[in-house]
Protein backbone atom coordinates (compact mmCIF):
# COMPACT_ATOMS: atom_id res chain seq x y z
CA UNK A 1 0.00 0.00 0.00
CA UNK A 2 2.87 2.38 0.77
CA UNK A 3 4.48 3.80 -2.31
CA UNK A 4 8.13 4.79 -2.08
CA UNK A 5 8.66 8.42 -2.98
CA UNK A 6 10.73 9.21 -6.07
CA UNK A 7 14.14 10.85 -5.59
CA UNK A 8 13.17 13.95 -7.53
CA UNK A 9 10.09 14.63 -5.35
CA UNK A 10 12.27 15.77 -2.47
CA UNK A 11 15.45 16.61 -4.44
CA UNK A 12 13.73 19.58 -6.09
CA UNK A 13 13.01 21.12 -2.67
CA UNK A 14 16.65 20.92 -1.48
CA UNK A 15 17.55 24.65 -1.85
CA UNK A 16 14.45 25.61 0.15
CA UNK A 17 14.74 22.95 2.83
CA UNK A 18 18.56 23.00 3.22
CA UNK A 19 19.18 26.75 3.00
CA UNK A 20 15.79 28.26 3.92
CA UNK A 21 15.58 29.84 0.48
CA UNK A 22 12.30 31.76 0.22
CA UNK A 23 11.34 34.76 -1.83
CA UNK A 24 10.31 38.39 -1.42
CA UNK A 25 7.93 40.53 -3.46
CA UNK A 26 9.81 43.62 -4.69
CA UNK A 27 6.47 45.41 -5.15
CA UNK A 28 4.93 45.03 -1.69
CA UNK A 29 7.77 43.64 0.43
CA UNK A 30 5.94 40.47 1.49
CA UNK A 31 8.29 37.61 2.33
CA UNK A 32 7.29 34.04 1.44
CA UNK A 33 8.61 30.81 2.84
CA UNK A 34 8.19 28.33 1.27
CA UNK A 35 8.66 30.45 -1.87
CA UNK A 36 5.58 31.13 -3.97
CA UNK A 37 5.28 31.37 -7.75
CA UNK A 38 2.98 34.38 -7.38
CA UNK A 39 2.70 37.13 -4.74
CA UNK A 40 -0.69 36.37 -3.19
CA UNK A 41 -1.33 40.11 -2.66
CA UNK A 42 0.01 41.72 -5.87
CA UNK A 43 -0.55 38.68 -8.11
CA UNK A 44 0.72 39.56 -11.62
CA UNK A 45 1.88 43.03 -10.56
CA UNK A 46 4.34 41.52 -8.07
CA UNK A 47 7.97 40.72 -8.85
CA UNK A 48 9.42 37.91 -6.78
CA UNK A 49 13.11 37.71 -5.88
CA UNK A 50 15.01 34.98 -4.01
CA UNK A 51 15.55 35.64 -0.33
CA UNK A 52 17.57 33.51 2.09
CA UNK A 53 16.04 33.49 5.57
CA UNK A 54 18.08 33.62 8.77
CA UNK A 55 16.31 30.76 10.54
CA UNK A 56 15.56 32.73 13.71
CA UNK A 57 12.05 32.84 15.07
CA UNK A 58 9.75 31.91 17.92
CA UNK A 59 7.33 29.08 18.66
CA UNK A 60 3.82 30.30 17.79
CA UNK A 61 2.07 27.03 18.63
CA UNK A 62 3.20 23.42 19.14
CA UNK A 63 2.24 19.85 19.92
CA UNK A 64 3.94 16.62 20.95
CA UNK A 65 3.16 13.97 18.35
CA UNK A 66 2.66 10.55 20.01
CA UNK A 67 0.72 8.78 17.24
CA UNK A 68 3.11 9.01 14.28
CA UNK A 69 2.67 8.81 10.54
CA UNK A 70 4.75 6.35 8.50
CA UNK A 71 8.48 7.11 8.56
CA UNK A 72 8.40 8.81 11.97
CA UNK A 73 7.72 5.76 14.18
CA UNK A 74 11.19 5.84 15.78
CA UNK A 75 11.06 9.50 16.79
CA UNK A 76 7.96 9.66 19.00
CA UNK A 77 7.21 11.62 20.99
CA UNK A 78 8.46 14.55 18.93
CA UNK A 79 7.62 18.22 19.16
CA UNK A 80 6.08 19.76 16.06
CA UNK A 81 5.60 23.52 15.97
CA UNK A 82 4.52 26.38 13.80
CA UNK A 83 7.39 28.83 14.05
CA UNK A 84 7.02 32.54 13.30
CA UNK A 85 10.22 33.44 11.48
CA UNK A 86 11.84 36.82 12.14
CA UNK A 87 11.28 37.86 8.51
CA UNK A 88 7.51 37.25 8.86
CA UNK A 89 6.52 33.87 7.40
CA UNK A 90 5.17 31.03 9.55
CA UNK A 91 6.50 27.53 8.95
CA UNK A 92 5.84 24.01 10.28
CA UNK A 93 8.85 22.13 11.68
CA UNK A 94 10.11 19.95 14.50
CA UNK A 95 11.63 21.41 17.64
CA UNK A 96 14.42 19.06 18.67
CA UNK A 97 16.90 18.49 21.53
CA UNK A 98 14.16 19.40 23.99
CA UNK A 99 11.49 17.60 26.04
CA UNK A 100 7.85 18.39 25.15
CA UNK A 101 7.18 19.91 28.58
CA UNK A 102 10.07 22.38 28.12
CA UNK A 103 8.51 23.99 25.03
CA UNK A 104 6.23 27.02 25.32
CA UNK A 105 4.56 29.57 23.06
CA UNK A 106 6.98 32.43 22.47
CA UNK A 107 10.12 30.32 22.99
CA UNK A 108 12.94 31.69 20.75
CA UNK A 109 14.31 29.13 18.28
CA UNK A 110 16.88 28.88 15.50
CA UNK A 111 17.06 26.46 12.60
CA UNK A 112 19.54 23.60 12.39
CA UNK A 113 20.17 21.06 9.63
CA UNK A 114 18.95 17.57 10.59
CA UNK A 115 17.71 14.20 9.37
CA UNK A 116 13.89 14.32 9.09
CA UNK A 117 12.68 10.86 8.11
CA UNK A 118 13.46 7.60 6.36
CA UNK A 119 11.38 6.32 3.49
CA UNK A 120 11.41 2.71 4.72
CA UNK A 121 14.53 0.55 5.23
CA UNK A 122 15.77 0.84 1.68
CA UNK A 123 14.44 4.26 0.74
CA UNK A 124 15.88 7.74 0.83
CA UNK A 125 16.85 9.53 4.04
CA UNK A 126 15.32 13.00 4.02
CA UNK A 127 17.14 16.01 5.46
CA UNK A 128 15.92 19.54 6.15
CA UNK A 129 15.75 22.12 8.91
CA UNK A 130 14.53 21.51 12.44
CA UNK A 131 14.49 24.07 15.24
CA UNK A 132 16.38 24.19 18.55
CA UNK A 133 16.10 26.59 21.46
CA UNK A 134 17.95 29.83 20.55
CA UNK B 1 -31.30 28.75 -10.52
CA UNK B 2 -34.19 26.32 -9.93
CA UNK B 3 -35.50 25.21 -6.57
CA UNK B 4 -33.98 21.87 -5.56
CA UNK B 5 -35.06 19.34 -2.95
CA UNK B 6 -33.94 16.09 -1.34
CA UNK B 7 -36.41 13.21 -1.68
CA UNK B 8 -34.50 10.14 -0.56
CA UNK B 9 -31.77 9.12 1.87
CA UNK B 10 -29.69 5.98 2.26
CA UNK B 11 -27.10 5.33 4.93
CA UNK B 12 -25.04 2.31 5.95
CA UNK B 13 -24.03 1.77 9.54
CA UNK B 14 -20.77 3.63 10.23
CA UNK B 15 -18.00 1.60 11.83
CA UNK B 16 -15.69 -1.29 11.03
CA UNK B 17 -17.19 -3.32 8.21
CA UNK B 18 -14.96 -6.39 8.09
CA UNK B 19 -17.42 -8.36 5.97
CA UNK B 20 -18.38 -5.71 3.43
CA UNK B 21 -16.11 -4.11 0.88
CA UNK B 22 -16.14 -0.74 -0.82
CA UNK B 23 -18.58 -1.85 -3.50
CA UNK B 24 -21.08 -3.47 -1.12
CA UNK B 25 -21.23 -0.29 1.00
CA UNK B 26 -21.68 1.92 -2.06
CA UNK B 27 -24.45 -0.29 -3.41
CA UNK B 28 -26.24 -0.52 -0.05
CA UNK B 29 -26.42 3.27 0.46
CA UNK B 30 -27.35 4.03 -3.16
CA UNK B 31 -30.13 1.46 -3.35
CA UNK B 32 -31.50 2.53 0.04
CA UNK B 33 -31.70 6.16 -1.14
CA UNK B 34 -33.54 5.22 -4.34
CA UNK B 35 -35.91 3.04 -2.32
CA UNK B 36 -36.50 5.79 0.25
CA UNK B 37 -37.44 8.15 -2.60
CA UNK B 38 -39.91 5.55 -3.90
CA UNK B 39 -38.24 5.48 -7.31
CA UNK B 40 -37.23 2.55 -9.50
CA UNK B 41 -33.79 3.94 -10.43
CA UNK B 42 -34.72 4.65 -14.06
CA UNK B 43 -35.42 8.27 -13.10
CA UNK B 44 -31.80 8.88 -11.99
CA UNK B 45 -29.86 10.87 -14.60
CA UNK B 46 -26.41 11.25 -13.02
CA UNK B 47 -24.32 10.33 -9.97
CA UNK B 48 -21.88 12.49 -7.99
CA UNK B 49 -19.81 10.37 -5.62
CA UNK B 50 -17.67 11.90 -2.89
CA UNK B 51 -14.56 9.90 -2.02
CA UNK B 52 -11.22 11.04 -0.68
CA UNK B 53 -8.78 8.25 -1.23
CA UNK B 54 -10.01 4.84 -2.36
CA UNK B 55 -6.77 4.56 -4.33
CA UNK B 56 -4.69 4.48 -1.16
CA UNK B 57 -7.29 2.93 1.13
CA UNK B 58 -8.34 -0.03 -1.02
CA UNK B 59 -6.25 0.36 -4.20
CA UNK B 60 -9.29 1.26 -6.28
CA UNK B 61 -9.68 4.35 -8.46
CA UNK B 62 -12.38 5.15 -11.03
CA UNK B 63 -14.96 5.35 -8.26
CA UNK B 64 -17.68 7.08 -10.30
CA UNK B 65 -17.93 4.21 -12.73
CA UNK B 66 -17.76 1.64 -9.92
CA UNK B 67 -20.71 3.22 -8.10
CA UNK B 68 -22.87 3.37 -11.25
CA UNK B 69 -21.99 -0.26 -11.96
CA UNK B 70 -22.82 -1.44 -8.41
CA UNK B 71 -26.10 0.46 -8.34
CA UNK B 72 -27.06 -1.02 -11.73
CA UNK B 73 -27.36 2.47 -13.18
CA UNK B 74 -25.17 2.22 -16.30
CA UNK B 75 -24.99 4.07 -18.68
CA UNK B 76 -25.70 7.34 -16.81
CA UNK B 77 -22.76 9.70 -16.15
CA UNK B 78 -21.02 9.08 -12.83
CA UNK B 79 -18.43 11.48 -11.45
CA UNK B 80 -16.11 11.22 -8.47
CA UNK B 81 -15.82 14.39 -6.38
CA UNK B 82 -12.82 14.94 -4.10
CA UNK B 83 -12.06 17.60 -1.50
CA UNK B 84 -10.54 15.46 1.27
CA UNK B 85 -12.94 15.22 4.25
CA UNK B 86 -15.31 17.63 2.47
CA UNK B 87 -15.71 15.28 -0.52
CA UNK B 88 -19.23 14.28 0.56
CA UNK B 89 -20.48 17.82 1.12
CA UNK B 90 -18.99 18.81 -2.19
CA UNK B 91 -20.69 15.89 -3.98
CA UNK B 92 -24.01 17.17 -2.59
CA UNK B 93 -23.15 20.65 -3.87
CA UNK B 94 -22.14 19.41 -7.35
CA UNK B 95 -25.37 17.40 -7.54
CA UNK B 96 -27.33 20.46 -6.38
CA UNK B 97 -25.70 22.66 -9.05
CA UNK B 98 -26.44 20.09 -11.77
CA UNK B 99 -30.16 20.15 -10.92
CA UNK B 100 -30.47 23.84 -10.02
CA UNK B 101 -28.87 24.78 -13.35
CA UNK B 102 -31.54 22.84 -15.24
CA UNK B 103 -29.18 20.22 -16.67
CA UNK B 104 -30.79 17.30 -14.80
CA UNK B 105 -34.07 16.68 -12.97
CA UNK B 106 -33.06 13.85 -10.67
CA UNK B 107 -29.58 12.79 -9.55
CA UNK B 108 -27.79 10.94 -6.75
CA UNK B 109 -25.22 12.53 -4.44
CA UNK B 110 -23.25 9.89 -2.61
CA UNK B 111 -20.20 9.59 -0.40
CA UNK B 112 -18.11 6.63 0.66
CA UNK B 113 -14.89 5.71 2.39
CA UNK B 114 -13.49 2.28 3.30
CA UNK B 115 -10.73 3.04 5.78
CA UNK B 116 -10.19 -0.05 7.92
CA UNK B 117 -8.53 -2.18 5.24
CA UNK B 118 -5.19 -0.46 6.01
CA UNK B 119 -3.22 0.07 9.23
CA UNK B 120 -3.75 3.10 11.49
CA UNK B 121 -0.33 4.49 10.47
CA UNK B 122 -1.17 4.09 6.78
CA UNK B 123 -4.55 5.74 7.34
CA UNK B 124 -2.89 8.66 9.17
CA UNK B 125 -0.45 9.10 6.29
CA UNK B 126 -3.23 8.89 3.71
CA UNK B 127 -5.42 11.41 5.54
CA UNK B 128 -2.47 13.78 5.79
CA UNK B 129 -2.59 13.96 2.00
CA UNK B 130 -5.36 16.49 2.66
CA UNK B 131 -2.73 18.82 4.08
CA UNK B 132 0.44 20.13 2.46
CA UNK B 133 2.56 17.12 1.48
CA UNK B 134 5.77 19.12 0.95
CA UNK B 135 5.62 21.55 3.88
CA UNK B 136 3.56 19.86 6.61
CA UNK B 137 3.53 16.10 6.07
CA UNK B 138 7.23 16.00 5.11
CA UNK B 139 8.09 17.42 8.55
CA UNK B 140 6.04 14.84 10.48
CA UNK B 141 2.64 16.54 10.72
CA UNK B 142 -0.50 14.46 11.13
CA UNK B 143 -4.05 15.81 11.17
CA UNK B 144 -4.22 15.35 14.91
CA UNK B 145 -1.00 17.40 15.17
CA UNK B 146 -2.41 20.25 13.07
CA UNK B 147 -5.65 20.42 15.08
CA UNK B 148 -3.61 20.07 18.29
CA UNK B 149 -1.65 23.18 17.30
CA UNK B 150 -4.95 24.97 16.61
CA UNK B 151 -6.21 23.85 20.04
CA UNK B 152 -3.02 25.02 21.80
CA UNK B 153 -3.36 28.43 20.18
CA UNK B 154 -7.09 28.63 21.00
CA UNK B 155 -6.27 27.84 24.63
CA UNK B 156 -3.56 30.52 24.61
CA UNK B 157 -5.73 33.23 23.05
CA UNK B 158 -9.12 32.49 24.67
CA UNK B 159 -8.44 30.41 27.77
CA UNK B 160 -10.13 27.31 26.32
CA UNK B 161 -9.45 24.24 28.51
CA UNK B 162 -8.98 20.50 28.05
CA UNK B 163 -12.18 20.01 30.08
CA UNK B 164 -14.12 22.15 27.58
CA UNK B 165 -12.76 20.04 24.71
CA UNK B 166 -13.75 16.87 26.59
CA UNK B 167 -17.27 18.29 27.01
CA UNK B 168 -17.65 18.23 23.21
CA UNK B 169 -16.81 14.51 23.17
CA UNK B 170 -19.17 13.77 26.07
CA UNK B 171 -22.05 15.60 24.32
CA UNK B 172 -21.47 13.93 20.97
CA UNK B 173 -21.20 10.44 22.51
CA UNK B 174 -24.47 11.13 24.32
CA UNK B 175 -26.07 11.86 20.93
CA UNK B 176 -24.33 8.88 19.32
CA UNK B 177 -25.81 6.58 21.96
CA UNK B 178 -29.22 7.34 20.41
CA UNK B 179 -28.09 6.59 16.84
CA UNK B 180 -28.21 2.97 15.71
CA UNK B 181 -26.03 3.84 12.68
CA UNK B 182 -23.26 5.39 14.80
CA UNK B 183 -19.75 3.91 15.05
CA UNK B 184 -19.79 4.51 18.83
CA UNK B 185 -23.11 4.13 20.62
CA UNK B 186 -21.73 4.38 24.14
CA UNK B 187 -21.88 7.34 26.50
CA UNK B 188 -18.59 8.46 27.98
CA UNK B 189 -17.75 10.40 31.13
CA UNK B 190 -15.61 13.51 31.47
CA UNK B 191 -13.04 11.43 33.39
CA UNK B 192 -12.83 8.83 30.61
CA UNK B 193 -12.25 11.55 28.02
CA UNK B 194 -9.65 13.40 30.09
CA UNK B 195 -7.78 10.20 31.01
CA UNK B 196 -7.70 8.73 27.50
CA UNK B 197 -4.25 8.26 25.90
CA UNK B 198 -2.51 11.32 24.49
CA UNK B 199 -2.45 11.41 20.69
CA UNK B 200 -0.97 14.82 20.00
CA UNK B 201 -0.89 17.15 23.01
CA UNK B 202 -3.26 18.62 24.09
CA UNK B 203 -5.52 16.26 22.08
CA UNK B 204 -6.28 12.82 23.49
CA UNK B 205 -7.91 9.76 21.99
CA UNK B 206 -11.42 11.01 22.89
CA UNK B 207 -10.75 14.33 21.17
CA UNK B 208 -10.37 12.52 17.83
CA UNK B 209 -12.98 11.13 15.45
CA UNK B 210 -12.42 7.45 14.63
CA UNK B 211 -11.31 5.73 11.44
CA UNK B 212 -14.55 4.32 10.02
CA UNK B 213 -16.08 2.63 7.02
CA UNK B 214 -19.39 3.81 5.66
CA UNK B 215 -21.43 5.14 2.78
CA UNK B 216 -24.30 7.59 2.38
CA UNK B 217 -26.49 8.66 -0.54
CA UNK B 218 -29.20 11.20 -1.35
CA UNK B 219 -31.69 11.54 -4.19
CA UNK B 220 -31.78 15.19 -5.26
CA UNK B 221 -34.46 16.51 -7.64
CA UNK B 222 -35.93 19.66 -9.14
CA UNK B 223 -39.13 21.22 -7.78
CA UNK B 224 -40.84 20.31 -11.03
CA UNK B 225 -39.85 16.63 -10.69
CA UNK B 226 -40.87 16.59 -7.02
CA UNK B 227 -44.33 18.02 -7.79
CA UNK B 228 -44.83 15.79 -10.81
CA UNK B 229 -44.04 12.67 -8.76
CA UNK B 230 -45.83 13.97 -5.62
CA UNK B 231 -42.80 13.47 -3.35
CA UNK B 232 -42.18 14.80 0.13
CA UNK B 233 -39.03 16.94 0.09
CA UNK B 234 -36.61 18.92 2.19
CA UNK B 235 -35.45 21.97 0.24
CA UNK B 236 -31.86 23.07 -0.27
CA UNK B 237 -32.09 26.75 0.68
CA UNK B 238 -28.38 27.44 0.28
CA UNK B 239 -25.24 25.75 -1.01
CA UNK B 240 -21.94 27.54 -0.43
CA UNK B 241 -18.29 26.63 -0.72
CA UNK B 242 -15.05 28.45 0.06
CA UNK B 243 -11.32 27.71 -0.05
CA UNK B 244 -8.23 28.70 1.94
CA UNK B 245 -4.52 27.92 1.92
CA UNK B 246 -3.66 24.22 1.89
CA UNK B 247 -1.16 24.58 4.75
CA UNK B 248 -2.31 25.73 8.18
CA UNK B 249 0.83 27.83 8.70
CA UNK B 250 -0.02 30.06 5.70
CA UNK B 251 -3.26 31.36 7.29
CA UNK B 252 -3.80 34.78 8.84
CA UNK B 253 -5.27 33.15 11.95
CA UNK B 254 -4.96 29.62 13.37
CA UNK B 255 -7.97 29.94 15.66
CA UNK B 256 -10.59 30.55 12.97
CA UNK B 257 -11.18 28.78 9.66
CA UNK B 258 -11.63 31.60 7.17
CA UNK B 259 -13.25 29.20 4.67
CA UNK B 260 -15.94 28.36 7.26
CA UNK B 261 -16.59 32.03 7.94
CA UNK B 262 -16.90 32.75 4.21
CA UNK B 263 -19.02 29.71 3.29
CA UNK B 264 -21.28 30.38 6.29
CA UNK B 265 -21.72 34.04 5.36
CA UNK B 266 -22.64 33.13 1.78
CA UNK B 267 -25.03 30.38 2.90
CA UNK B 268 -26.94 32.61 5.35
CA UNK B 269 -27.23 35.27 2.64
CA UNK B 270 -28.49 32.81 0.02
CA UNK B 271 -31.05 31.34 2.40
CA UNK B 272 -32.09 34.76 3.64
CA UNK B 273 -31.75 33.70 7.28
CA UNK B 274 -29.53 34.46 10.24
CA UNK B 275 -27.74 31.99 12.48
CA UNK B 276 -30.52 32.45 15.07
CA UNK B 277 -33.01 30.79 12.71
CA UNK B 278 -31.12 27.46 12.71
CA UNK B 279 -32.79 24.73 14.79
CA UNK B 280 -30.40 21.88 14.10
CA UNK B 281 -26.88 21.71 12.67
CA UNK B 282 -24.30 19.10 11.86
CA UNK B 283 -20.83 20.65 12.06
CA UNK B 284 -17.44 19.18 11.24
CA UNK B 285 -16.03 17.89 14.55
CA UNK B 286 -13.15 15.78 13.19
CA UNK B 287 -11.50 16.81 16.48
CA UNK B 288 -13.25 18.35 19.49
CA UNK B 289 -11.48 21.68 18.88
CA UNK B 290 -12.95 21.70 15.34
CA UNK B 291 -16.49 21.82 16.76
CA UNK B 292 -15.55 24.89 18.81
CA UNK B 293 -14.10 26.58 15.70
CA UNK B 294 -17.22 25.70 13.68
CA UNK B 295 -19.58 27.12 16.33
CA UNK B 296 -17.58 30.35 16.48
CA UNK B 297 -16.91 30.68 12.75
CA UNK B 298 -20.58 30.15 11.83
CA UNK B 299 -21.76 32.50 14.58
CA UNK B 300 -23.46 29.99 16.93
CA UNK B 301 -21.10 31.23 19.66
CA UNK B 302 -19.01 34.36 20.14
CA UNK B 303 -15.32 34.06 19.24
CA UNK B 304 -13.53 32.26 22.05
CA UNK B 305 -16.75 31.38 23.90
CA UNK B 306 -17.78 28.04 22.36
CA UNK B 307 -15.85 25.93 24.88
CA UNK B 308 -17.46 27.62 27.85
CA UNK B 309 -20.92 27.34 26.23
CA UNK B 310 -20.63 23.60 25.61
CA UNK B 311 -19.17 22.92 29.05
CA UNK B 312 -22.17 24.86 30.40
CA UNK B 313 -24.53 22.39 28.73
CA UNK B 314 -25.45 24.23 25.54
CA UNK B 315 -26.06 22.65 22.09
CA UNK B 316 -27.20 19.30 23.53
CA UNK B 317 -30.30 17.50 22.35
CA UNK B 318 -33.21 19.59 23.60
CA UNK B 319 -31.29 22.87 23.35
CA UNK B 320 -31.78 25.18 20.38
CA UNK B 321 -29.88 24.81 18.20
CA UNK B 322 -28.96 21.18 18.72
CA UNK B 323 -25.46 20.60 17.35
CA UNK B 324 -24.41 17.21 15.97
CA UNK B 325 -27.48 15.20 16.94
CA UNK B 326 -26.07 12.26 14.92
CA UNK B 327 -23.15 12.05 17.32
CA UNK B 328 -21.04 14.09 14.94
CA UNK B 329 -17.86 12.78 13.38
CA UNK B 330 -16.69 12.02 16.93
CA UNK B 331 -19.29 9.39 17.83
CA UNK B 332 -21.17 8.64 14.59
CA UNK B 333 -17.81 8.04 12.91
CA UNK B 334 -15.87 9.63 10.09
CA UNK B 335 -15.63 7.64 6.86
CA UNK B 336 -14.26 10.80 5.28
CA UNK B 337 -15.94 10.75 1.86
CA UNK B 338 -19.31 9.78 3.38
CA UNK B 339 -19.38 12.29 6.25
CA UNK B 340 -20.65 15.34 4.33
CA UNK B 341 -23.55 13.33 2.88
CA UNK B 342 -24.39 11.77 6.27
CA UNK B 343 -24.60 15.27 7.77
CA UNK B 344 -27.25 16.20 5.21
CA UNK B 345 -29.16 12.97 5.88
CA UNK B 346 -29.21 13.66 9.63
CA UNK B 347 -30.66 17.13 9.03
CA UNK B 348 -33.19 15.85 6.48
CA UNK B 349 -34.37 13.24 8.99
CA UNK B 350 -34.68 15.94 11.67
CA UNK B 351 -36.70 18.22 9.35
CA UNK B 352 -38.97 15.34 8.30
CA UNK B 353 -39.53 14.40 11.96
CA UNK B 354 -38.35 10.84 11.41
CA UNK B 355 -35.33 10.83 13.69
CA UNK B 356 -36.68 8.64 16.48
CA UNK B 357 -35.03 8.97 19.89
CA UNK B 358 -32.94 11.96 18.87
CA UNK B 359 -35.69 13.98 17.17
CA UNK B 360 -35.40 17.74 17.73
CA UNK B 361 -39.01 18.83 18.10
CA UNK B 362 -40.30 21.40 15.64
CA UNK B 363 -37.06 21.68 13.64
CA UNK B 364 -37.67 23.75 10.51
CA UNK B 365 -34.25 25.05 9.47
CA UNK B 366 -31.08 22.98 9.44
CA UNK B 367 -27.46 23.55 8.49
CA UNK B 368 -24.55 21.29 7.53
CA UNK B 369 -20.90 22.29 7.71
CA UNK B 370 -18.25 20.06 6.12
CA UNK B 371 -14.52 20.85 6.23
CA UNK B 372 -11.70 19.48 4.08
CA UNK B 373 -8.23 19.13 5.59
CA UNK B 374 -7.36 21.72 8.23
CA UNK B 375 -9.80 24.15 6.60
CA UNK B 376 -8.67 24.53 2.98
CA UNK B 377 -12.19 23.64 1.79
CA UNK B 378 -15.49 24.32 3.50
CA UNK B 379 -18.96 23.44 2.23
CA UNK B 380 -22.11 24.71 3.97
CA UNK B 381 -25.70 23.81 3.15
CA UNK B 382 -28.92 25.25 4.58
CA UNK B 383 -31.97 22.99 4.45
CA UNK B 384 -35.63 23.84 5.11
CA UNK B 385 -38.91 22.05 5.35
ZN1 LIG C 1 3.45 41.67 -3.51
Amino acid sequence: MTHRKSLSLNWRRIPERYQLLGNECATCGAVFFPPRALCSKCRRKGTLEDKKLGGLGEVFTFTAVRSPPEGFEHQIPYVLAIVKLKEGPFITGMVTDVEPQEVSIGMPVRSVFRRISEDGKHGVINYAFKFVRA
Amino acid sequence: MRKVGIIGCGLTRFGEHWGEGFRELAGEAGLAAIGDAGLTGKEIEAIYGGNMSAGRMVGQEHIGALIADQAGLNPIPATRVEAACASGGLAVREAYISVASGLYDCVIAGGIEKMTDISTEQAATTLMGAGDQEWEMFFGATFAALYAMIARRHMHEYGTTEEQLAAVAVKNHEHGSLNEKAHFQNRITMEQALNSPKISDPLKLYDCSPISDGAAALVIASEDFIKRHKKEAVWIAASAQASDTLALHSRKSFTTLAASVEAGRQAFKQAGISVKDVDVAEVHDCFTIAELLALEDLGFAKKGEAGREIAGGRFRLGDSPTINSSGGLKACGHPVGATGVKQVIEVVDQLLCRNGKRQVSGAEVGLTHNVGGSGATCVVHVLRR
